[in-house]
């Protein structure tokens, strides 16, 4: 903790904006009244949420060394900061930059506070936000001032609330753009920030913008609230608007967001979002979170009917000056370059000519580029920052903007200045090339600092990216141009499901040892706003993983035909031979004197929950758990055949029954005569495991045990295609989290 | 003016570049065998991140860092909690805890003699730009502190000082010895 924290308000007095001021004020009044114990846990873990304050792993103040649990001894462990969270923990801030747009003197303060408050690192996130970690959480108010004093806000980065409106970072100088969109991503972000009718959310809300559909540059179809530019004509003009999605998200179990309203003229924008919000708050689900997000309420309601209750919403708004007043200035809105532009002299070196190649894009203004600036893994230095606000201010017009590749993009760069952008980039070695190919890994912070982390999605992309990056001039231009995102666990936030090879954390047993796994999710389509989902083939050890990626690879070019799309070659190829090419690798390695792999990417401390043993007890009950829960994975695999071919019905009957089978054979372990009928398993289920919270995931609660009731009550109800897919999402997580149940009674039994 | 938040780094002797892998288990090691009188807490690997901050050894009241920040490898001690004392206590401290932990990664069996303090250069700066902001008044009011410590540190000997000058840095100050000193000399010295 700051020894400076009782003189920043003082010192930066006239400087940060009067509401923001007070806000600060107030949750720094609130940080003291938490300390002397008058406010109630719970209601101070969402109010610091809503500032963006976050709790971080091991903040419960329990770590596992490898060995065994250990209880960190933290001065006033008696105090928390929320439940089962203690304050001398340190914790993440995480920074809202609506549409990733900074401007310089705003990366010098994320320098600072970086370098201050945290460990030196800034990390762009996936919705454009910039996270810091091992943050104390009684110096988040002077970070705050600092942050506001160059007009950034962390209100309501965390929290159920309105997050971050991620915005295409390419808005006003992409080529395949109807128009800017930035005004209005801007407008939107102003608008719901703080807006009374965005408080009493069950869960997050998540904006996006885009100014096309053909590219993936702000993944509207998986938002809650997803517009993408669009015109028409009217009296012979052309008049902006946008196509308005709803209901997108990623998550455990994805949902593609439903088209609302085609055309949205802009004076219509702000007022519908408000209209939305609304709904959503009175409509959507409050006390289970699992079911909370506003794509559930419109799966239940169905678009029609969401459609029509908003409608009814928008005609009792007061009218609200705001709705329209910054349209013409959008309508004017333009950036002006820093200089004129000038061609490209010579041609540089060979390593100039590959970053020219991926990381350089022309803009629709001739003569000017956009420069990406890839950063490993999302993260950057305080010095790296620094650097890149002296480029903003040499090269282009003071600003850069963040992306949900996780790296930055410099803006309005005259084509005969790349060299010396090029030099300087590279003097702070932010001069890799290779942005967006397969090298250019996205990866959420998972069980680095994230307390759902299962499996290390850093450690993995850090080491799938060595090893890329040491052959990426012999790749095939067609497994270059491959996408690979990583994420700690289902919760989806490195966006797997949207990528031609995505990863997610899971844990399996093997030979009694916890190992850390992947499940392999492939063919999704990172195009057209993240146009559709993969599906999930097989879960393979974490250090089998690199193998898995060199195998598909080759595989997708020896096999490709007329140049298809990894998506088409998965498509064409099926899931049982791509599962078929990977099931040796998800055996555990015969020497098991081996132990790197029972742990996990750049962590040495053994995968484990306790000190594993391998008692008879335990290897019986386990071993027929396995051979169960293989059985239960085997009939979800057939679900996922029949859905292939069509067979919706069949599909989604078939996922049920895989889940019912997962179910059982937890069941089994205690009450070995359970029969086969579907009502005994599920009353059996309900009452060992799910009303003794057994196999409560620790942050998701019973949420895939409720997949497992919801799918018994509709067992006689016929499938669409959505609820097949969607119930087979659900059949997987439901047999990943029987795993682990089955790990963690194994782990008790052997202990 | 008060410094809290002191930094030192200890330059390594680097002989064609410093693989910072063997201290992750080593730095996992001494969580798990808890035989500092600090509270550790975790490891951050940054070894994909260009001249930045390493591998650190994250700790409740300090950092400890093999950083490669200016692409010079060094051991550095990050003060995050403040402390009471003087100014001159807090120094001291600051270079202690340094050089305490440059010896553990000297004599730990495990790095092999992999992380070895050059014995001259050592930087000193203070993490917190509002008690110690880069500027010319701050290097005159640290000046007589740090001369202090470092008559003390080489036990009178000579040494040189390079301010580091952008007013957006840190306060910061490299300094070299003109002799050459083993991290038990300079702990001796302190506590002398």
């Amino acid at each position: 903790m700051k020894a400076s924290n009782a003189l920043w308000k003082e010192h930066l007095a006239g400087q940060v904006p009067e509401a923001l001021g007070r806000e600060i004020d107030i949750f720094e009044t609130e940080i003291s009244l938490k300390q002397t114990g008058k406010l109630d846990d719970r209601v101070f873990a969402e109010t610091r949420l809503r500032r963006g304050v976050y709790g971080q792993r091991y903040d419960n103040g329990e770590r596992h060394d490898g060995k065994k649990a250990q209880q960190m001894a933290y001065p006033r462990k008696e105090l928390l900061k929320g439940p089962n969270t203690v304050w001398e923990a340190p914790g993440m801030q995480r920074i809202k930059i609506p549409g990733g747009g900074l401007n310089a003197a705003q990366l010098e303060t994320l320098a600072d506070l970086a370098e201050e408050y945290s460990d030196g690192i800034a990390h762009v996130t996936t919705r454009q936000d910039i996270q810091l970690h091992y943050v104390h959480i009684e110096d988040t108010p002077s970070l705050m001032r600092r942050l506001a004093v160059v007009d950034i806000t962390t209100r309501e980065a965390c929290g159920n609330s309105v997050r971050n409106v991620t915005t295409c970072p390419y808005a006003g100088v992409c080529q395949d753009e109807l128009f800017d969109v930035t005004p209005y991503s801007k407008a939107l972000a102003r608008f719901l920030l703080g807006h009374p009718d965005v408080q009493n959310f069950g869960r997050k809300f998540k904006p996006s913008f885009s100014g096309c559909t053909q590219h993936a540059c702000a993944l509207a179809n998986m938002h809650d609230l997803g517009l993408v530019a669009a015109t028409r004509r009217e009296n012979g003009v052309e008049k902006r608007g946008f196509a308005m999605y709803v209901g997108g998200g990623l998550g455990a179990v994805p949902y593609q967001a439903k088209l609302f309203d085609p055309f949205v003229p802009p004076e219509e924008l702000l007022p519908l979002a408000q209209a939305i919000a609304r709904v959503y708050a009175r409509l959507g689900e409050k006390k289970n979170r699992n079911r909370a997000r506003i794509k559930f309420l419109i799966q239940d309601l169905g678009i029609e009917k969401f459609r029509e209750l908003v409608l009814e919403e928008r005609k009792t708004l007061e009218p609200d000056p705001r709705w329209t007043e910054y349209i013409q200035e959008a309508l004017q809105a333009e950036e002006k370059p820093l200089k004129p532009a000038e061609k490209l002299q010579g041609t540089g070196s060979e390593a100039f000519q590959r970053w020219l190649k991926t990381n350089i894009r022309p803009q629709r203004q001739e003569g000017y580029v956009v420069a990406t600036v890839t950063l490993p893994i999302g993260d950057a230095t305080s010095h790296q920052l620094r650097a890149l606000a002296d480029m903003a201010r040499r090269f282009s017009c003071e600003s850069v903007r963040t992306t949900v590749e996780q790296n930055f993009v410099i803006r309005w760069v005259s084509e005969d200045d790349l060299p010396e952008l090029y030099e300087a980039l590279e003097s702070v070695g932010l001069g890799a090339s290779g942005a967006g190919t397969i090298v250019d890994i996205t990866a959420c912070p998972g069980t680095d600092t994230c307390k759902l982390g299962i499996s290390s999605s850093r450690g993995l992309a850090a080491e799938l990216r060595n090893r890329l990056l040491q052959k990426s001039l012999q790749l095939d231009e067609a497994v270059q141009n491959l996408h690979i995102k990583i994420s700690g666990c289902f919760n989806s936030c490195g966006q797997h499901h949207v990528s031609d090879l995505g990863f997610y954390g899971v844990s399996r047993k093997m030979s009694g040892y916890a190992v850390p796994h992947f499940q392999v999710v492939l063919g999704g389509e990172w195009g057209h706003n993240g146009a559709s989902y993969g599906m999930p083939v097989v879960a393979v050890p974490s250090k089998n993983i690199l193998e898995v990626v060199t195998r598909l690879t080759s595989h997708y070019l020896a096999g490709r035909q007329n140049g298809e799309s990894f998506k088409d070659f998965v498509t064409r190829t099926g899931k049982v031979q791509l599962k078929a090419l990977l099931e040796d690798l998800t055996r555990p390695p015969e020497d098991l004197a081996d132990r790197s792999f029972f742990r996990d990417w750049g962590d040495p401390r053994e995968y484990t929950l306790g000190d594993m043993g391998v008692g008879e007890c335990a290897g019986e009950v386990i071993s027929t758990i396995d051979f169960d829960l293989a059985a239960a994975e085997r009939q979800l695999f057939e679900a996922q055949i029949a859905f292939e071919n069509g067979k919706a019905g069949q599909a989604g009957k078939t996922a049920y029954l895989s889940m019912l089978r997962a179910a059982r054979a937890l069941v089994k372990t205690e009450f070995p005569r359970v029969t086969d009928d579907p009502d005994e398993i599920v009353s059996e289920f309900r009452k060992r495991f799910y009303d003794t919270k057994r196999f409560f995931d620790p942050f998701a609660g019973g949420k895939f045990a409720q997949y497992l009731f919801a799918a018994h009550e509709k067992a006689d109800l016929p499938h669409t295609e959505d609820s097949a897919r969607y119930l087979m999402d659900e059949a997987h997580l439901f047999i990943e989290a029987s795993h682990t149940c089955a790990s963690r009674a194994g782990a008790l039994v052997a202990s | 003016m008060k410094l809290q938040h002191i930094n030192v780094k200890l330059l390594l002797k680097d002989e064609g570049g410093i693989d910072l892998d063997p201290l992750i288990p080593v730095f996992h090691g001494w969580i798990q065998e808890q035989g500092w009188e600090e509270l550790l807490l975790d490891v951050a690997d940054y070894r994909h991140v260009y001249a930045g901050p390493g591998i650190i050894l994250i700790g409740h009241e300090a950092n400890y860092s093999v950083d490669n920040s200016g692409n010079r490898p060094g051991v550095r001690y990050n003060r995050k909690g403040a402390l009471e004392g003087s100014n001159q206590d807090r120094l001291k401290q600051a270079a202690i805890a340094a050089l305490k932990a440059c010896r553990r990664f000297e004599s730990d069996p495990r790095l092999d003699s992999r992380f070895r303090f050059n014995g001259q250069e050592i930087e000193i700066s203070i993490n917190d730009r509002l008690l110690a902001p880069n500027q010319p008044e701050t290097r005159e009011a640290i000046q007589p502190e740090l001369a202090a410590l470092l008559s003390k540190l080489f036990a009178g000997g000579g040494y040189s000082l390079s301010y580091q000058d952008s007013p957006r840095d840190l306060f910061s100050v490299s300094v070299k010895s003109s002799g050459t000193f083993s991290v038990e000399e300079l702990l001796q010295n302190l506590s002398s």
